[in-house]
């Protein structure tokens, strides 16, 4: 059994696994039944002045038969009194006390109001704060929200406000409706902030009823930008994650689209070192923590890792520049005759959409319609092997091009050398 | 038919429970998870492997997008009778059959039924998918209403002919009304489908015997190419002795009466002896059980591998309990005051394999069964006199000859499709046939001045 526990900035959790701030971690019920279903923590719904919701609020997107692929909402922060929510945060602290308690806040631009807001929470006996820099919908439009997260310098001051008053780790929840995350993520380092959680919600429209023309999630016939969330958005969040990871020296809170073990795995192996969840315990409930926490054991044990620790950043050093990647390394697709079961989409994908490097039907004569690679013209793309339906059917090979190994860059500083003009990597378009 | 000894009438619930569909029209939610399932193949097996070639992948997607109307359009302009097809086409060995999926280890795609669900959007909302042509001032007679004209005229209405159909029966629909297991279509089904080739303009006179009530130089005289899809007559004789007794009838004629009289109408005896082991056999004993026929005997002279239905008819004759008699011939039918009351028969060895294997009685193996009711379902014979009457055509083992393009016959203004041409096949080849005919004709008017 491999050590799940983290220590994150300080805050400690007998598992990585953290209900993110929403919906379920509205209130201590909600929260003590996550507990006993086995999550290591939860980020408290945001808490703030109570504000008034809509009816409806969430919207989804289904891929032919799976649900809620996609999800957004048009919720804003807790609609309970403040008093009520620190009553409760106390309640269940003190019910789960090895459980790691964190309470988003969003509290409006003023110094003395987040002060009071962070003191008084602390006063609740939480294990540490959540700046709530992210959400897309409704709180931005009054200046609070992501309208903080999206200005670096408002996030900087802000933490650094938060920072002055507080004595539980902070923790600077990050938009990803930016475009440069991790410049965001400086901010808050530069404001003192103990961590950073990411991906907040991205804004979105979920759809418009072709009959009606509402807008989804519909109120009242009309609609507005939600936060998009759920498994659609995961490579966005790993990505980001990457790319604070390289930025930052502060814990990283990993969010966006988790909903088992290995995407679990895979933002820690990014940098990750608590993980939150909001989305699929939205869709399945508190109960799917169990097979997290097992399957994430199970691999580490595999894996010959004795704690998270050895999993932690693993892959980060392998996310690069283009210009970094190996331009004479060379891959070319396989199809295992015996495996497939002749549907042709590798045929029509390779054909219409990518580099017609597939024939049909290769000496017509043969029984089975099992399509062949043109191997001289296969430019190693993949996309035959993503479309393929059959599990190991198409795997792209690797061959040698008998070349050591170059990148783009390595061309550029070649070229550089012998013309004279200066190269940088991020300045390519001046060559 | 003379029955003395008809088995008891089920309480009325009972035979809407035994003749209820076998295969229910699907849900819209099952739908789009069956849907969901297909892998939208390029060049897909399930295409080539259909006779009327429906683009599967196409229509299943348009299930999935909800395009329904979309969807039945592209069936119904490859194939008219694409919901009965859907209910009664041999998916087994037919698209699904060629389903890729099969090469998975998984299930294939119900195409059948999701072929059935979108046409019956369209159906159930009398939607008009298809206009008729602007007059072309040609005029075609079918004779026959089953699948082939039905598929037939279809094309030709929309191509601006206009298109009379003569049928002998009450009823247009042909098989598709009067010949198909109960629990798979029932003859107001089939009626749909002549309903909306109604729409198109094509006129139907039923009741009508061609070279009886309308004199073939007639429709020569009035129009200008004729199809031929007459099906396939009466059910061979067994030429037993016995044969004329009372309890004793055809396949076909025992099908069309669960097709057309109310279930508790059609007697069945308590115990009937079926000959022969095709599907239509198949559609015999079931219905026979079904009907409250307490002992159902299925004969054939050859062995259980030979049989030539298909596995999932033999299945289902399983299930409901029906009695199979391998290598057994009967040898006469015993009378009792002018009706059956007996079956001879003997044990038969084959000499050889498969089903052309020469099957010979085993010597003092005779032995009597004890029924009151047979039914013949050995094949249907050829209508030859019928096609005897018109010059020019050449009939070949029962069978027209045609050009397999144009289906045109050895008549220029003759063409012929369905069961009088291919001997027996399934609904989705005489519409495929039907449709090749009408081409036939229309390349073959068009080369014609007016």
């Amino acid at each position: 059994m491999a050590d799940l526990r983290i220590d994150f900035a300080g805050i400690k959790s007998p598992n990585p696994f953290w209900l993110a701030s929403g919906p379920p971690t509205n209130t201590a019920g909600q929260v003590m039944r996550a507990f006993e279903a086995g999550w290591g923590g939860a980020v408290w719904k945001t808490v703030g002045e109570p504000i008034v919701n809509t009816a409806s609020r969430y919207g989804g997107i289904d891929l032919g038969p799976q649900k809620l692929m996609g999800f957004n909402n048009i919720e804003l922060i807790s609609d309970r009194p403040i008093e009520d929510n620190l009553r409760e945060i106390a309640e269940v602290k003190k019910r789960f006390p090895d459980r790691a308690v964190i309470v988003s806040l969003m509290v409006e631009s003023r110094r003395a109001a987040w002060h009071e807001m962070v003191k008084r929470t602390e006063d609740a006996g939480c294990d540490g704060l959540e700046l709530n820099f992210g959400c897309p919908h409704g709180m931005s439009e009054r200046g609070m929200g992501s309208a903080v997260g999206q200005v670096p310098e408002y996030a900087t001051m802000i933490t650094e406000w938060v920072k002055e008053v507080a004595q539980t780790p902070v923790i600077v929840k990050l938009t990803p409706n930016v475009t440069d995350v991790a410049r965001m993520a400086q901010a808050a380092e530069q404001g003192g902030a103990d961590a950073i959680s990411l991906i907040n919600t991205l804004n979105s429209l979920m759809g418009v009823d072709l009959e009606t023309f509402a807008p989804r999630p519909a109120v009242a016939g009309k609609s507005s930008h939600g936060g998009y969330c759920g498994p659609a958005v995961k490579p966005i969040a790993l990505h980001m994650v990457a790319a604070c990871a390289q930025k930052v020296k502060i814990p990283i809170s990993g969010i966006g689209g988790i909903a088992g073990w290995k995407d679990a795995a895979e933002f820690i192996s990014l940098g990750a070192t608590s993980l939150q969840v909001c989305t699929a315990a939205m869709h399945y409930g508190f109960r799917i923590v169990e097979d997290m926490t097992d399957g994430l054991n199970d691999y580490l044990d595999r894996k010959g890792f004795a704690s998270l620790g050895e999993l932690r950043g693993r892959a980060t050093a392998n996310v690069r520049d283009w210009g970094d990647l190996d331009l004479n390394y060379k891959i070319i697709a396989t199809i295992d005759s015996g495996l497939c079961i002749g549907c042709h989409l590798c045929y029509v994908a390779c054909e219409d959409g990518a580099h017609q490097c597939i024939e049909e039907y290769p000496g017509a004569t043969s029984e089975k319609r099992i399509p062949r690679v043109i191997e001289e013209e296969c430019v190693g793309c993949n996309l035959c092997a993503l479309v393929c339906p059959v599990e190991g059917c198409i795997t792209m090979r690797e061959v040698s091009t008998g070349k050591p190994a170059t990148t783009w860059n390595d061309r550029m500083r070649r070229v550089q050398r012998e013309s004279g003009v200066a190269y940088t990597p991020s300045l390519w378009g001046s060559l | 038919m003379g029955l003395v000894n008809i088995a008891p009438k089920l309480a009325p619930e009972g035979y809407e429970r035994n003749f209820a569909e076998l295969s229910p029209r699907l849900t819209s939610q099952q739908a789009l998870t069956e849907a969901a399932r297909c892998l939208y193949c390029f060049d897909a097996p399930c295409i080539q492997a259909c006779p009327t070639r429906i683009d599967v992948p196409g229509f299943i997607r348009k299930i999935s997008s909800a395009n329904l109307k979309g969807s039945a359009r592209l069936i119904l302009s490859a194939n008219v009778l694409g919901e009965s097809c859907g209910r009664v086409c041999p998916t087994e060995v037919l698209c699904e059959g060629a389903c890729v999926l099969n090469g998975t280890g998984a299930k294939p795609v119900e195409i059948g039924r999701l072929q059935r669900y979108a046409v019956d959007y369209a159906l159930d909302r009398g939607l008009r998918l298809f206009e008729r042509g602007a007059p072309n001032g040609r005029r075609v007679a079918c004779i026959g209403a089953g699948p082939a004209s039905l598929a037939c005229a279809t094309e030709l209405a929309q191509w601006g002919y206009e298109v009379a159909i003569y049928d002998r029966q009450a009823l247009a629909g042909g098989l598709n009304t009067y010949g198909i297991a109960a629990y798979k279509t029932r003859a107001q089904d089939s009626l749909r489908e002549v309903k909306m080739v109604e729409n198109l303009g094509v006129r139907f006179h039923q009741n009508v015997v061609v070279g009886r009530d309308v004199a073939l130089a007639q429709l020569e005289k009035n129009f200008d190419a004729i199809l031929i899809a007459v099906g396939l007559g009466e059910t061979w004789d067994l030429t037993l002795e016995g044969e004329a007794l009372g309890g004793v009838i055809g396949a076909m004629a025992f099908i069309e009466r669960t097709k057309t009289l109310p279930f508790e109408q059609v007697d069945v005896g308590r115990r009937i002896a079926v000959i022969g082991a095709g599907n239509t056999a198949i559609d015999v004993v079931t219905a026979a059980r079904r009907l409250g026929a307490e002992i159902v005997y299925l004969i054939y002279r050859r062995d259980e591998n030979s049989m030539p239905a298909f596995a999932y008819e033999y299945e289902l004759a399983k299930k409901d309990g029906v009695a199979f008699l391998w290598q057994t011939q009967p040898v006469r039918i015993l009378g009792n005051n002018g009706s059956v009351s007996g079956l001879e028969c003997v044990r038969t060895r084959t000499l050889g394999k498969g089903r052309s294997a020469h099957v010979e009685g085993v010597p003092n193996s005779q032995f009597v069964l004890e029924i009151d009711m047979v039914v013949k379902a050995v094949g249907q014979r050829p209508v030859t006199d019928f096609l005897g009457d018109m010059r020019g055509i050449e009939i070949r083992s029962g069978q027209v000859v045609v050009n397999p393009e144009s289906h045109q016959t050895g008549n220029p203004k003759y063409f012929a499709a369905g069961d009088c041409v291919n001997g027996g096949k399934e609904v989705v080849d005489a519409v495929a046939e039907g449709m090749r005919a009408a081409r036939g004709i229309h390349q073959s008017l068009s080369a014609k001045k007016t």
